[in-house]
């Protein structure tokens, strides 16, 4: 009976607590989409209220006239999109060498390429830029996503992946007669499907949202991603703060809409990089 | 027969070339190039509009470290990380343990949790510049019901800082919990119910079972936390500027200023080396305490 009512009681604080924690985490949420429907002097009273006394998309209206914010979400779509496959393409056929193929110096050739993962990206940003520059791809979608085409995470991931493969289908294929990246392209990739995933929305996700390189690669408006514009509308001396409540909200919904309806693809590939340890 | 064997041998080892091309054309120019050219050009005097450079010898490093808004910002930069890594940690490990219980809305709260972590820091940086507006923000508004008349979180040299701490513990706090959450499932549930019928009490599970065996998540939290924390960037250039009077300047806004508005690349290149090697170091260091302490 103290034991049950005990369990009871404990069971009650924990949930105190996590609630108190979920108000916390979820506030920021909330009173960016609360404060978006706003009209544009409401926010500006002492006596702050949570709702708006009447719901306008007024906010929404201002921030799509004030700035080319649909060209900007065009420009994240597309950058992160070349990155995202890009990346895959190069990270399965480095991680298939690194798994697969027997070539002189192989492990001294990846334990070099994964040491990469250890430079900061701040540490090449001033050679890339003026590499960037010296091409003359500055404020082009050439220069926003040439460095990140390939990378040693990738390689790393799928490498673990196919080593965590078992290679009878592989080998059956080679005795038929098949070369080497017909395995891959035929037998390899079909099996790989949720690494694919896994890797693919790890680098979507850090494509969409970097912030640094856009911002000093790119100069015309046009050029923007999401980021740079967001970041760039947010220097008014008065700010509308509804107009830019909306800029947000329309810049996150379709990544908070993509991982609510994929939470746990989202947090496996966001966690996997804690795999290796 | 032998014949054979070398020629298979060739063909792999062809293949693989031609499969590690792309990565290595890459790795080649926008990473082992520039990483060895940041250090050249650390060297020099070199402008971004000028196209003359002048060998310098050490004499960037030397004026760097004797510069007082780089001082400022490599302390601001170990304040940062110092807020933001231990306390980020503890609540992180703190809500995974709750969580770890068999609860309904587990999955609600997780998602909830890891919101922030999905979502681009420009973002969340705006949104929390309004909810910290001095005047009409959520926070100061709030307490103004209370009876406490808040700050300017970020126009007060003295609370900005802290309201830049407050911010990535918030953003990042979903992340380490999935990973500790991750490995509290794989602790083994037979260890707790013998350690329960020995008598021990929660806390004493907690430091005897728990932490022990959560030390190779932990020490990872640890040491991408740090290194995060030492890249900060983002946040600052949306809610401070560095300012107000550097209270918030840290060591990757500084580069960022010398060299892409200041002009000044042979300067930043230097900062860029310092920042390198101080992650690199710190990054050895703490893989040897965790890996030690583990075996």
């Amino acid at each position: 009976m103290d034991a049950r009512w005990l369990a009871k009681i404990k069971r009650g604080v924990i949930y105190l607590i996590l609630c108190a924690m979920l108000i916390v985490m979820v506030l920021p949420f909330a009173w960016m989409v609360l404060s978006s429907l706003k009209e544009e002097d409401e926010v500006f009273t002492y006596e702050m209220s949570w709702l708006p006394a009447k719901v306008t998309f007024s906010g929404y209206v201002r921030a799509l006239n004030e700035q080319p914010f649909l060209r900007y979400g065009l420009n994240s779509v597309l950058v992160s999109t070349i990155i995202t496959m890009a990346q895959l393409f190069s990270s399965v056929l480095a991680g298939y060498a690194f798994a697969r193929l027997k070539f002189p110096g192989r492990n001294l050739v990846f334990f070099i390429y994964i040491s990469a993962m250890m430079i900061p990206q701040q540490a090449l940003i001033i050679p890339s830029f003026m590499l960037i520059r010296r091409f003359g791809l500055v404020d082009t979608y050439a220069g926003l996503t040439l460095p990140f085409l390939a990378g040693p995470f990738g390689a790393f991931l799928m490498r673990s992946f196919f080593l965590s493969t078992p290679t009878s289908l592989e080998e059956a294929a080679v005795l038929d007669g098949c070369s080497r990246l017909q395995v891959l392209a035929k037998v390899v990739i079909p099996l790989s499907k949720p690494a694919l995933a896994t890797l693919g929305l790890f680098t979507f996700m850090q494509a969409w949202n970097d912030f640094m390189w856009p911002l000093i690669i790119t100069n015309s408006v046009n050029m923007r991603t999401l980021q740079v514009g967001l970041a760039l509308m947010k220097t008014d001396i008065y700010p509308d703060w509804p107009m830019m409540m909306a800029a947000t909200v329309l810049a996150t919904l379709p990544i908070i809409g993509a991982f609510l309806l994929a939470q746990k693809q989202f947090i496996e590939s966001l966690a996997f990089s804690a795999v290796k340890y | 027969m032998r014949a054979k064997r070398s020629n298979l041998g060739n063909e792999q080892t062809r293949t693989a070339l031609l499969a590690l091309l792309p990565s290595f054309v890459i790795f080649c120019v926008f990473t082992l190039y520039p990483v060895f050219h940041s250090l050249y050009l650390s060297f020099f005097n070199v402008s971004l509009i000028s196209s003359s450079r002048s060998f310098v010898g050490w004499n960037n490093y030397a004026a760097l470290i004797k510069n007082p808004t780089f001082q400022k910002a490599v302390l601001n930069t170990v304040i940062y990380t110092l807020g933001v890594v231990p306390v980020g940690i503890m609540l992180s490990l703190f809500a995974a343990v709750l969580l770890n219980n068999k609860l309904k809305f587990r999955g609600l709260f997780r998602t909830a949790f890891f919101t922030p972590v999905v979502t681009s820091m420009v973002a969340v940086a705006i949104v929390w510049s309004w909810m910290l507006e001095p005047n009409y923000g959520l926070i100061n508004s709030l307490l103004s019901k209370i009876g406490i008349a808040g700050p300017g979180w970020l126009t007060d040299p003295k609370w900005a800082l802290p309201s830049v701490i407050l911010l990535s513990i918030w953003k990042n706090l979903g992340y380490n919990m999935v990973i500790f959450l991750a490995g509290l499932q794989d602790i083994p549930r037979d260890i707790y119910e013998s350690a329960d019928i020995d008598g021990a009490t929660p806390v004493q599970r907690f430091i005897y079972i728990t932490l022990p065996l959560l030390r190779g998540p932990l020490g990872f939290a640890a040491i991408v936390s740090v290194i995060k924390s030492m890249q900060v960037f983002g946040q600052i250039y949306v809610m401070t500027g560095g300012g107000p009077a550097n209270s918030t300047m840290v060591i990757v806004y500084y580069l960022y200023q010398q060299a892409f508005e200041f002009y000044r690349l042979g300067y930043a290149s230097a900062v860029a080396w310092v920042l390198f090697a101080a992650i690199f170091v710190l990054t050895l260091l703490q893989n040897r305490l965790f890996r030690a302490e583990g075996a």
